[in-house]
């Protein structure tokens, strides 16, 4: 009677998932594997891949960049919420939260108004009298973006984890003889992976395969795989070398993500002296 | 010590001694373990000092103190397996590999774990984590332990067989334990020294059998054991007057005609025929509690606890004798009236003491 009910309750969820997630899966995978023009089956577009190889690359590089930043800014943030009052820690989640409810396009809009040649910055350097900066157009303000958009989804796993970490391991600590800093680096940090992993995961994801922030704030040389997919489905017409792009860049968020559940899961079972 | 305006702590003056067994006693917030953390480390307290070996370590913080603590409910590190925890001191002091594997070992011994070196900590028992906290602790080889209510998580059973095993180890290594407890019972039958607290204040110290035997007053006397307490009048030496009778009885050195509370405990009452007994009542309650009966009698109005293994009906009119040795005369004190009648009795008295769950700050 409770497993039929239950099976009732989620019967919605599952039927989204089959209608809008399995199925438009299924979709990309056979436009993965079939030809353009003629549409029979090849392995053509995914041989076709390596070109991409390059960009891949890039894309990887540039979330595992962002991914780090946002580790090393938002650890001390995260850690600085989770101590203080009940009260002050709303208001500060609160802040966090802030700029997620603000649209995505005006955020990174926003900073192209003060990254630009002739931008908010340049201009306030110039009134300084110091030369302009190039900064739109380069790597470094593709990776801000990223930070600058994705930092709450690293702040907010790592919050909610260090906030967990129980006050009395702490003093235990302190009481078999750590100071501050060996209490953080041998009970602190160590109880904070859960949240760095999930934190690093949830920059790294959406970061691998955004699109928008590349063409607003990179140049030529910094295109990333979301682009490339972006046009393969626009302007290039090519949707079944898109689907093989995307198939493949789903694979990789998988082995990466694989691959730090895996150190995650060793961390947490303790090594064996 | 004030904690947000609020005196927790008041005139605490305490000395412990080398190798000793002592026991900080008493109810809920009356700020035993306070005075452990200050003890410890963990808190500063506003004014007086702390004292080892002679140097005053208000400001020494708990990182440089030779005092381990076994904390309430152990806060073992969840990411470290039962030989990390233990071994977590000794690799913090940066010792050579062997001797931690040898001391290590040495501890796994002690508490009775060998074997459970890998073993992750939530795969323990409640009894089992008990010993890898006292493990972890005590391979430091501290000169002072300091135990915060750590057997107040585990059932009846395994709570006896640790306070054995505790009190074993205390000797064995011959570490000076400060233990906090609010279990009359575990005070008195582990410790050399009992120091019963509370409202912040030290109420009573000394041997188990004095606090027993000897209470200072009212509190002290309701908090260990059961009492009937009286009101008294102390006519001269050797001669208390209460309930219109004058008793003799073997205290001295009360002003005269001072009133005073007397304290009777259930135990040393014996029943005997009504003519020939100093006073007399009748039974209103008798409960069977296995080694004896407590029974309630009630004596012109006022309710006694008796506990005999003489039954005696419901309604029964009964007499009792008191010896002088069963009269224990005390100072009136702010808690006069309070305790000690039992009047509104019920038979959940043990259990009401005991299962009071301290996390007082």
């Amino acid at each position: 009677m409770k497993k039929n009910k239950s099976i009732l309750l989620s019967t919605p969820y599952i039927l989204w998932m089959l209608i809008f997630t399995l199925i438009p899966l299924g979709v990309v995978g056979y436009y993965a594997l079939t030809d353009p023009e003629t549409g029979v089956f090849t392995w053509g577009n995914i041989r076709d891949l390596w070109l991409f190889a390059p960009t891949l690359g890039i894309s990887v590089w540039y979330s595992l960049v962002s991914a780090l930043i946002c580790l090393l800014l938002g650890y001390p943030v995260a850690y600085y919420i989770a101590h203080r009052g009940a009260t002050a820690q709303k208001i500060l989640y609160m802040l966090v939260m802030l700029p997620m409810c603000m649209s995505f396009l005006l955020r990174t809009l926003a900073w192209v108004g003060l990254l630009e040649t002739n931008g908010i910055i340049n201009q306030f350097l110039n009134a300084l009298g110091i030369r302009s900066l190039n900064m739109i157009g380069t790597p470094g303000a593709v990776i801000l973006g990223m930070v600058y958009n994705y930092l709450p989804y690293m702040i907010l796993p790592l919050y909610a984890i260090i906030v967990k970490i129980d006050s009395r391991l702490i003093e235990a600590a302190e009481d078999l003889g750590c100071t501050p800093v060996q209490v953080f680096s041998r009970v602190v940090l160590p109880l904070s992976m859960p949240g760095i992993l999930s934190g690093i995961t949830m920059v790294f994801v959406p970061a691998v395969s955004t699109f928008y922030i590349s063409q607003k704030l990179g140049g030529t040389d910094t295109m990333l795989i979301g682009d490339v997919i972006e046009r393969q489905f626009k302007s290039a017409g090519n949707p079944n070398l898109g689907a093989a792009l995307s198939l493949v860049l789903m694979l990789l968020v998988f082995v990466c993500t694989g691959i730090m559940n895996r150190f995650g899961s060793d961390e947490e079972g303790g090594v064996v002296v | 010590m004030e904690f947000d305006g609020e005196r927790i702590l008041d005139g605490i003056n305490l000395y412990f001694n080398d190798h000793e067994f002592l026991t900080l006693l008493g109810p809920s917030g009356c700020g035993k373990t306070t005075t452990l953390r200050i003890i410890g480390g963990f808190l500063t307290p506003t004014s007086g000092r702390v004292l080892f070996d002679g140097k005053c370590i208000n400001d020494v913080p708990p990182y440089e103190r030779q005092i381990n603590t076994v904390f309430q409910r152990y806060a073992l590190f969840p990411h470290l397996n039962v030989y990390d925890n233990i071994a977590f001191g000794l690799k913090v002091a940066k010792l050579p590999k062997d001797e931690i594997h040898t001391r290590v070992q040495e501890m796994l011994e002690i508490v009775g774990l060998q074997g459970f070196e890998n073993r992750r900590i939530d795969k323990l028992s409640g009894g089992q984590q008990q010993r890898v906290a006292i493990a972890r602790a005590l391979v430091n080889r501290p000169k002072v332990l300091l135990l915060d209510e750590p057997l107040a998580a585990l059932d009846l059973r395994l709570r006896k067989d640790m306070q054995n095993e505790l009190k074993r180890i205390q000797q064995a290594m011959g570490i000076t334990f400060i233990y906090v407890t609010h279990d009359q019972e575990e005070a008195l039958s582990m410790s050399d020294t009992v120091v019963v607290m509370d409202k912040g204040r030290i109420q009573q110290i000394g041997k188990p059998e004095d606090i027993y035997n000897e209470p200072k007053n009212a509190f002290v006397a309701d908090f260990i054991g059961e009492s009937n307490i009286l009101d008294g009048v102390m006519n001269a030496d050797y001669k208390v007057k209460f309930f219109g009778r004058t008793f003799r009885c073997l205290d001295a050195g009360f002003q005269p005609n001072e009133p005073v509370d007397v304290v009777i405990r259930p135990e040393d009452i014996d029943f005997v025929d009504p003519e020939a007994g100093h006073l007399t009542g009748t039974v209103t309650s008798v409960t069977f509690k296995g080694l004896n009966y407590d029974i309630i009698v009630d004596f012109k109005g006022f309710k006694w606890l008796i506990q005999t293994t003489d039954h005696q009906p419901v309604g029964a009119t009964v007499g009792i004798r008191l010896n002088p040795e069963d009269i224990h005369v005390m100072h009136k004190s702010e808690y006069s009236g309070l305790f000690g009648d039992y009047s509104s009795y019920s038979a959940e008295y043990d259990e009401l003491t005991e299962d009071a769950d301290d996390e007082e700050e």
